[in-house]
């Protein structure tokens, strides 16, 4: 952190925060399916993060580009796993995916 | 001054992304989720990355976001159950990403960053739009197809998965209620007189 300016270092640590903090969520909500799918959001946010900084602190705009592939296909994954989600409550009258082992030979 | 402001919105996003995966009610989580979207866009205004700013707010907190609060509030779930588990997975889960973070970071140390960093949010064009969409529809033009049509696969899976034809329910048919003649529906009976039909 060389002076009192904003570096490429600044957002990759607080990109590396919240790709953490969603593995951590991940792990720890193993019972709750939608905060494991909030969870990938987060770590999903934080790769688009590290794309747009790289991208503006090495001025080519393909970071950017790429983001925005990134923003489509993690709305495109929410979209399907909430209606998964709501198919499976629908079929089981809860959502704990520990139980989730029916297909388990 | 910019870097005041990037501390206080990376606080801000850190802390947010801790409630999300800790807070007791998905309802909650799905507003911890807004705020740290909403913030991060704020981290991208910082660094002149407008366009993808406020299609993070557009796409996350418009779309996302909402539809998360959509299907926690409708379906009906029993979380203080689901939030069992919680403390036995806090070691194991907080190990692993301790582990990761320090993964993260002997790498980002071992790499060289600072010099050679040229701060360009809109290389060769007047805005940041501009750059973006200079690029978009000519160089990533597959790309950009692409995506639709990942959106497009999604929304019909999104359709298939939850659509349901329950049988026992009448629907209105407008093709069959349009094409109806008159010979189909009205018929002329000679009725006799004392008689029934």
């Amino acid at each position: 952190m060389a002076g009192a300016e904003l570096t490429l270092g600044h957002y990759l640590a607080v990109s590396a925060a919240l790709f953490t903090i969603g593995v951590f969520g991940i792990f720890v909500n193993r019972k709750n399916i939608i905060v494991i799918l909030m969870s990938i959001e987060l770590i999903l946010l934080s790769v688009n993060l590290n794309l747009v900084a790289f991208s503006v602190f090495n001025g080519t705009i393909m970071g950017q580009v790429f983001a925005m592939l990134v923003l489509t296909v993690a709305a495109a994954e929410a979209a399907v796993g909430l209606a998964i989600l709501v198919v499976y409550f629908r079929n089981r009258g809860e959502i704990a995916v520990e139980d989730v082992n029916v297909l388990r030979g | 001054m910019a870097l005041i402001a990037f501390y206080i919105l990376s606080t801000v996003v850190v802390l947010a992304a801790l409630f999300v995966v800790a807070a007791r009610n998905p309802v909650h989580s799905v507003l911890w989720l807004i705020l740290t979207f909403f913030t991060s866009a704020g981290l991208l205004v910082l660094i002149g990355a407008e366009f993808l700013a406020m299609l993070l707010v557009v796409v996350y907190v418009g779309a996302v976001a909402v539809l998360f609060l959509f299907v926690v509030m409708m379906l009906d779930i029993d979380f203080v159950a689901l939030k069992q588990g919680f403390q036995n997975y806090l070691v194991v889960g907080l190990l692993v990403a301790l582990a990761l973070l320090a993964e993260i970071g002997i790498v980002a140390a071992a790499a060289t960053f600072g010099g050679g960093e040229t701060f360009q949010p809109s290389p060769g064009a007047a805005t940041n739009a501009e750059a973006l969409s200079k690029v978009l529809y000519t160089d990533y033009l597959l790309l950009f197809q692409m995506s639709g049509i990942v959106l497009l696969v999604a929304m019909m899976g999104a359709i298939v998965l939850t659509l349901r034809s329950r049988p026992t329910v009448k629907r209105q048919n407008i093709a069959e209620q349009v094409g109806r003649k008159r010979k189909d529906a009205v018929e002329l009976k000679d009725v006799r007189p004392g008689q029934g039909i």
